[in-house]
């Protein structure tokens, strides 16, 4: 317990980091996600390839693989000192690298939960959208997107959950967040086990808590009557 | 007979591949004498290992000059292997009844809590810390946390005060990095495995790599024109054999088996076939401790 105590401080440090990641892979995530969810449902017969094209890539492969390909290439290419800061908060390349291979894989989760409130979506809706002459993408945009999102609160949730949880992985991708301090505590103080993973283990399940108390207010305020 | 040829050609060709095989671990294993028949109090741990006649060791596969398993080799090779050699022969165990189980550091304590294995030999520095949860006899060995950097960085990153806001790479969980955030003030870059440090450092993402020296060394032999370690060692890492706690006969047998290897020479021959490979002196012994 003391150990949590003492180290409260890099254990905050390694929290803000995960907060971080999931705050701008959340955004990336959802925005590359929805716009591939528009692509396979779009009239269009090479966007809708390009989109499942990409879901079955980035789905079925492992979150690991894709980072450490991310990892590798990138610096190989040449971009080894890319970074950018907030405020006094810097972040560096391998935190941009890091963003960009979970927002590219939970962009595939996103499409294909957006993509089934889309079907949720009566046909009929779309038809009458059309018939007084908006666009295909005005229609998405105003009539079809909104519904599809209202009924896709749990299933995008549980999508983020999942996100929050997985830039544990970036522990061994460069980036020092929640779980490298866990694993760090672990190795300094062996006689503290519990309390150290325990005491991490809190911290990620209040941030679900977080996420899933937001989602279940949501879905009772915006759910869909039908 | 066109075939026949081509077969011969096969077996010539596996037969030289299978013997630079056996060239290729140059040297390695140290010789040591097998105990006939070495006399325990009965009831201890080492009369039971002995009678046994089977040891179950704890390494680490990935560290080059210390626990190293090739790839496609069946044993592990390195410093930490050949210790655990020769502690294994004054119990009068073989080299065929070692069993070599991979301890990452993660998992040394609850493998010798749980009895996974015998003894630790992993590169596995004494700390107060970890004397609470496990006995640790030694040291046997005494390294200090270094530098490594591109040859061009060789210069200008000579202390670990230099790499203040300098992005320094070691392994994910590890006390070398965390010094060189409390204390210097460097960025901490956490990777699954010292390779992928040096990837990192070679690919210009890091501006250096920390960890014990001897792990160092090895990695700047395999590049000498691209990678220096840089510096003196900046703290004291001492390696010790860790065991079950409480096993007071088993303190009392692991630091004599210790002190006898480094009179009798084979502690030296250890060192010289593995870490010295890279360029280092043999150091003097260190001066074992009178508890565990």
């Amino acid at each position: 317990m003391d150990t949590l105590i003492d180290n409260l401080d890099q254990i905050l440090r390694g929290f803000s980091n995960t907060l971080w990641l999931l705050l701008f892979s959340g955004i990336f995530s959802t925005i590359l996600g929805t716009l591939l969810a528009s692509f396979r449902v779009s009239p269009v017969a090479s966007l809708q390839a390009i989109g499942t094209w990409y879901v079955n890539t980035f789905r079925n492969t492992p979150l690991v693989l894709i980072l450490a390909l991310a990892i590798y290439v990138i610096p190989v290419l040449g971009f080894n000192s890319l970074g950018f800061s907030i405020g006094f908060r810097q972040f560096d390349t391998f935190f941009i690298v890091a963003t960009l291979g979970l927002s590219s894989y939970t962009a595939a989760f996103v499409c294909e939960a957006v993509r089934s409130g889309v079907n949720s979506v009566p046909a009929g809706q779309a038809e009458a959208a059309r018939s007084v002459g908006m666009s295909f993408t005005q229609s998405l945009r105003l009539v079809v997107l909104p519904q599809a999102f209202r009924t896709v609160i749990p299933p995008l949730a549980s999508t983020y959950i999942a996100l929050a949880k997985n830039t544990s992985v970036v522990a061994i991708f460069g980036v020092p967040e929640a779980a490298y301090v866990m694993r760090k505590l672990s190795n300094q103080y062996s006689s503290d086990l519990w309390a150290i993973f325990l005491g991490i283990a809190l911290g990620y399940i209040l941030i679900v808590a977080v996420i899933s108390t937001a989602a279940t207010f949501l879905e009772r305020r915006l759910a869909v009557a039908r | 007979m066109r075939f026949k040829r081509t077969k011969a050609a096969f077996a010539a060709a596996g037969l030289a591949l299978t013997l630079a095989a056996c060239g290729g671990d140059g040297g390695g294993s140290t010789d040591v004498k097998v105990a006939d028949n070495p006399e325990f109090d009965s009831g201890t741990t080492m009369a039971k290992l002995s009678d046994a006649g089977k040891i179950t060791i704890g390494v680490k596969f990935d560290q080059p000059g210390i626990g190293f398993l090739a790839p496609g080799a069946d044993a592990p090779e390195g410093f930490d292997v050949e210790m655990g050699r020769i502690i294994a022969a004054q119990l009068g165990i073989d080299d065929s009844n070692i069993e070599w189980k991979e301890t990452v550091s993660d998992n040394r304590e609850p493998y010798i809590k749980d009895g996974t294995v015998d003894l630790v030999l992993a590169s596995y520095s004494i700390t107060d810390e970890r004397r609470q949860v496990v006995g640790q006899a030694g040291p046997y060995y005494v390294t200090g946390q270094q530098l490594l950097v591109r040859e061009e960085d060789k210069d200008s990153i000579t202390t670990p005060e230099d790499a203040k806001g300098k992005k320094v790479c070691s392994v994910t969980g590890s006390t070398s990095l965390q010094r060189m955030v409390d204390e210097y003030g460097a960025d901490p870059v956490p990777f699954a495995t010292y390779s992928e440090c040096v990837d990192q450092l070679e690919n210009g993402t890091v501006d250096a790599v920390t960890t014990d020296g001897a792990i160092l060394l090895g990695y700047a032999a395999e590049d000498p024109d691209k990678l220096e370690v840089v510096g003196e060692p900046f703290s004291e890492e001492k390696y010790g054999i860790g065991f079950k706690k409480g096993d007071e006969a088993m303190c009392t047998f692991l630091q004599d088996a210790i002190k006898k290897s480094f009179d009798d020479g084979t502690w030296a021959k250890a060192f010289e076939s593995t870490l010295g490979e890279s360029g280092v002196e043999t150091p003097e012994p260190p001066t074992v401790d009178s508890t565990c």
